[in-house]
């Protein structure tokens, strides 16, 4: 079952997606969906399959390594102030009021910023948040493909003699088997998003 | 003032205090905050609450912290946020203006240190009356942990100036 949510989605997506990722959600609206979420269902979608991007440690990082956990992913640079603070805590909270469950949630932070954010800052900038975090980057190559297969945007924009980035503000959700389940917005609270994850976590258990 | 009375003395620096008072009663500022860095992170966010007695306008500010400190505002458009520098924020007579995660903030960039938790940040902010008329108006910000949420649930503290 579904509500008018993908749809909605799909339309504003179209704006910036290219009505690629409007297509998308459209094709998964057409599979019987056994669970209804609060964030956006893209199970069975084509885009966001996997990655290929170093941690801090310098270990080679896909989502076959996090199998048997729900991934939650999120793209952003640590000299945000404002966004990806807000989403890294609301990733702490959803991982506190999963409970013991939390132990099989895996926080993503992506950089979009491999130029700035070092492995020692996208470390301790993780950490800052919930010890169990791992921030990922790669090249700018392997960041800019990244980012296109998951559909979503990034630019570096020019500030007095810095940058900063405008980026896309979502969380893409993978259940335990690695299938790409859900988008989550950057306004949902922790309580509708620890809601999906416990349904993700339960159901592919 | 070593010759006066002690009474006079209070006078004195009731007078004092009230002359800088009236100086700077155009804006008040509740709350200011700055969000934690980890070592090597090179920018942060300032927040805080502006309430301006009459019309005005924040039109930059600066810190000892680091020679680059711009106004930005974020915003939040088809899931993609979008950072920009403006060049002031209105202050209507009144009403209290919030710089806050989700809109209008302090950036402090190029930072040579780490903002550190328990910190106290000087900024100095600088207001443009409809007049042309500026005030400047200092400000310590207490510098609240990385993994602040934009709402605090305690208070904590305030400066008038």
């Amino acid at each position: 079952m579904h509500t008018t949510r993908p749809r909605q989605f799909s339309r504003r997506h179209l704006l910036f997606a290219g009505g690629g990722l409007a297509a998308l959600s459209l094709a998964a609206c057409d599979k019987v969906l056994p669970v209804s979420f609060n964030g956006i269902d893209i199970t069975g979608a084509n885009y966001a399959q996997d990655f290929r991007l170093t941690d801090p440690d310098g270990r080679e990082r896909t989502v076959a390594d996090f199998k048997g956990k729900a991934v939650m992913l999120f793209f952003g640079f640590t000299q945000c102030p404002d966004v990806c603070p807000t989403a890294l805590l609301r990733a702490a909270e959803i991982r506190h009021m999963l409970g013991a469950d939390g132990e099989r949630l895996q926080v993503i932070f992506v950089t979009v910023d491999p130029e700035r954010d070092t492995p020692v800052v996208l470390k301790a900038y993780t950490n800052a948040f919930d010890p169990s975090f791992i921030g990922l980057y790669g090249d700018l190559q392997r960041t800019s493909e990244t980012a296109k297969a998951f559909k979503a945007y990034y630019k570096k924009v020019p500030t007095g003699s810095s940058y900063t980035m405008d980026h896309s503000a979502f969380s893409y959700v993978y259940d335990p088997q690695g299938k790409i389940r859900l988008v989550l917005r950057h306004e949902q609270g922790a309580p509708e998003c620890a809601e999906d994850l416990r349904k993700i976590l339960q159901t592919t258990a | 003032m070593t010759n006066m009375t002690p009474i006079a003395r209070i006078l004195a620096l009731s007078a004092a205090s009230f002359l800088v008072a009236t100086a700077h009663a155009q804006v008040t500022v509740k709350e200011a905050w700055v969000r934690a860095t980890v070592p090597q992170q090179q920018a942060t966010g300032a927040f805080m609450q502006l309430n301006a007695a009459k019309d005005t306008k924040l039109i930059s500010a600066s810190s000892p912290v680091t020679p680059i400190v711009e106004v930005h505002e974020m915003a939040m458009q088809d899931g993609v946020m979008r950072m920009r520098q403006v060049p002031s924020v209105a202050l209507p007579a009144g009403k209290t203006v919030e710089l806050k995660p989700g809109g209008y903030h302090v950036m402090l960039l190029d930072l040579k240190q780490q903002v550190k938790e328990g910190d106290t940040v000087p900024l100095t902010l600088v207001f443009e009356g409809q007049d042309g008329k500026r005030e400047t108006l200092e400000v310590k910000a207490p510098v609240r942990a990385l993994n602040s949420a934009a709402k605090p649930a305690a208070a904590h503290g305030e400066h008038k100036h």
